[in-house]
């Protein structure tokens, strides 16, 4: 009944310390802080445009200062997001074969969405 | 997955009641956690009628009265019955505490009392804590130097010897980590909230001379990051001490080593 015949000792130490963590850790709080003020950027942006038509939008975006602060939006919104979701499936996800490949799929999904939204900001500022 | 269902062995069924003394006026209902490993039944409720009259004011004393007057078969840890043993911790009214310290009057209604939750079981109230024992010796819980001890006591002056207030007084109940959810999913490689504390109490002693090694040790996306400020343990400290404030001392240090 009971294939684990390690000493409690053993179970404890396990494969022993990752030796990281502390990066991911403070990654995440640095993007929250970076958050605050950009995610706070975007909402007035966009109550003040309620209304505005398509061309008034697009070259609100196609202005320098917007593609920075929208691109860091969204790049560290992503960022923070992905690092937020390792951690939900490190919680959870008990299957090790389950576990890496949703780490490994979070990252992609980061890094797809990320290039795609830089890909068309730059398209809307430098007029595609 | 996280088991959020208990297993089918673990579902819990009615179990006996056992009526207080005729003549008893004033009782108190105690809801009691079973479960026996030489039977291959499932866990039940067993409920006794209490008579209050002739019962001491701590739950602990409703235990050692069933026990002795009701029914012998009643398994729980008990010693020194004044919460600086840690030996009768359990989930009283549905919180993690110690009976010996838990006032019976604090309860309204029937006292619920179960084992300290998402542990095995030995025997009813009687939780098997050897992972949480193991964790505590993987820390390595005593003072480390390389210094050549003095002959003398080692020097502390009291600023330093205050940083360990709060940390000394915790005596491993395990009330903390098995009411911490993060705990409870991953408590194989999460150290959980007790064994960070005693991780704390010798990274904050001005003594110990293996700073480093220790938080080399915790550095760990599981060892120490489990923890996401839930706070249920600092809730639930009988001792009222905050684990939840050392794990984050803790965390405080992985960063100021790096910045």
């Amino acid at each position: 009944m009971n294939s684990d015949l390690r000493t409690p000792l053993s179970r404890a130490r396990g494969l022993g310390s990752a030796r990281q963590g502390v990066h991911h850790w403070w990654a995440q709080r640095i993007t929250a802080v970076a958050l605050i003020p950009l995610v706070v950027w975007f909402a007035i942006s966009l109550i003040m445009m309620s209304g505005a038509d398509y061309a008034v939008v697009r070259a609100w975006i196609g202005s320098p200062v917007v593609m920075v602060l929208l691109t860091l939006t969204i790049v560290i919104g992503l960022h923070h997001g992905q690092l937020g979701m390792q951690e939900v499936v490190e919680d959870y996800v008990h299957g090790e074969g389950m576990k890496l490949a949703l780490i490994v799929l979070l990252r992609f999904i980061a890094v797809f969405f990320g290039l795609a939204a830089i890909v068309a900001i730059l398209r809307i500022g430098f007029g595609g | 997955m996280a088991e959020f269902a208990l297993p089918a062995n673990s579902k819990i069924g009615a179990g006996q009641t056992y009526k207080a003394p005729t003549g008893a006026k004033n009782t108190k209902v105690f809801k009691i956690y079973r479960w026996t490993p030489d039977d291959g039944k499932n866990p039940s409720i067993d409920t006794y009628e209490v008579d209050m009259d002739t019962c001491g004011p701590m739950v602990l004393d409703a235990l050692i009265k069933i026990k002795n007057e009701m029914d012998s078969s009643l398994t729980f840890r008990r010693s020194c019955r004044e919460g600086v043993c840690g030996s009768c911790a359990m989930n009283i009214d549905g919180t993690n505490t110690l009976a010996c310290i838990k006032y019976i009057s604090d309860v309204k209604g029937d006292i619920k009392i179960y084992p300290l939750p998402h542990m095995p079981v030995v025997r009813d109230l009687v939780p098997d804590l050897t992972v949480p024992y193991a964790q505590l010796s993987a820390i390595e819980p005593w003072i480390k130097t390389t210094t050549q001890p003095p002959t003398r006591e080692r020097l502390q002056s009291p600023e330093e010897r205050a940083k360990l207030d709060g940390l000394w007084e915790c005596i491993l109940c395990f009330c903390c980590s098995t009411s911490c959810p993060s705990y409870w999913w991953n408590g194989e490689r999460y150290l959980g909230p007790a064994i960070l504390l005693q991780a704390y109490r010798w990274l904050a002693d001005s003594r110990d001379e293996a700073k480093g090694e220790r938080l080399d040790q915790l550095e760990d996306p599981f060892r120490l990051y489990r923890c996401h400020t839930i706070m249920n343990c600092t809730k639930t400290c009988p001792k009222h001490l905050n684990p939840a404030k050392a794990i984050a001392e803790i965390k405080k240090m992985m960063v100021e080593r790096t910045i």
